[in-house]
């Protein structure tokens, strides 16, 4: 239903590197470890790209040179904390009137030890994104392309 | 009903991805779906009914039958690959910074 909450996905992972290394790696060099089966532009995504301050872009970059957003920067509090906007909808386009948010901490353990803990929250806003554009088009063809990620993700 | 099974881990099942595959396609009733899978009626009605619990179709009467659909809200769907998605992009994550050599 309209307005239900969804209860956020939290992760948590502990990694061996100093507070502010975790935090680079994380944003500045998101390119290094950004999953590449994630991406919505037509051809192979080429990079991955977190502007390192507060409203920066958040986009990929496709081998053909086209860029696609995925959303932006909201927080930016180095080395302690992250706040992005995923725009991405259930039918994975951009879409510049949803924002998910996706949290991200890290939190020293030792001098060589951080915990990142990441939260992705307002996941009931992808429903309420979904109506409109059902709504407006009439159509579930994005569900296809839900579930071949599906599919993959399951398989791997 | 609580959503106790979460999307990603009701669609590990071949069958149940199958019938959620057939039915994002178009609504089907149960004996539709009996007829075109190599399962029988009650094995469909069990699966469909995990999926319904997981929040990845919704049903409703017509007639006699009953008509299920894919959610077209698709929250909890969408939910469950956020979840594996993550996992597997921290873990690359941890990778990456720990392969830095300290400078």
């Amino acid at each position: 239903m309209s307005g239900k909450s969804v209860e956020p996905v939290r992760k948590h992972v502990v990694v061996e590197a100093p507070q502010e290394r975790a935090f680079r790696v994380f944003t500045e060099n998101i390119d290094r470890w950004w999953p590449r089966e994630h991406h919505i532009g037509k051809t192979t995504m080429k990079t991955a790209v977190l502007e390192p301050k507060e409203n920066g872009r958040w986009y990929e970059v496709c081998e053909d040179g086209s860029q696609c957003d995925w959303g932006k920067v909201l927080a930016w509090e180095p080395p302690r904390r992250v706040v992005l906007a995923w725009q991405l909808s259930a039918q994975w386009q951009y879409d510049a009137s949803l924002i998910t948010e996706v949290e991200v901490t890290f939190t020293p353990e030792g001098p060589r030890r951080t915990r990142v803990d990441l939260e992705h929250r307002n996941l009931e806003r992808f429903g309420d994104a979904a109506e409109a554009v059902r709504n407006s088009v009439g159509g579930t063809g994005g569900w296809m392309q839900l579930l071949e990620l599906y599919a993959k993700a399951a398989q791997g | 009903m609580t959503n106790a099974t979460d999307g990603f881990a009701a669609l590990a099942d071949d069958t149940r991805r199958d019938i959620f595959e057939r039915l994002a396609k178009r609504p089907l009733s149960v004996g539709e779906l009996a007829e075109k899978l190599p399962v029988s009626r009650p094995a469909v009605s069990q699966h469909l009914k995990i999926l319904k619990a997981a929040g990845l179709v919704v049903d409703h009467a017509e007639g006699t039958r009953r008509v299920y659909r894919v959610d077209p809200r698709g929250v909890e769907a969408m939910r469950g690959y956020l979840d594996r998605f993550w996992d597997r992009a921290l873990a690359a994550f941890k990778e990456a910074v720990e392969e830095e050599k300290d400078s």
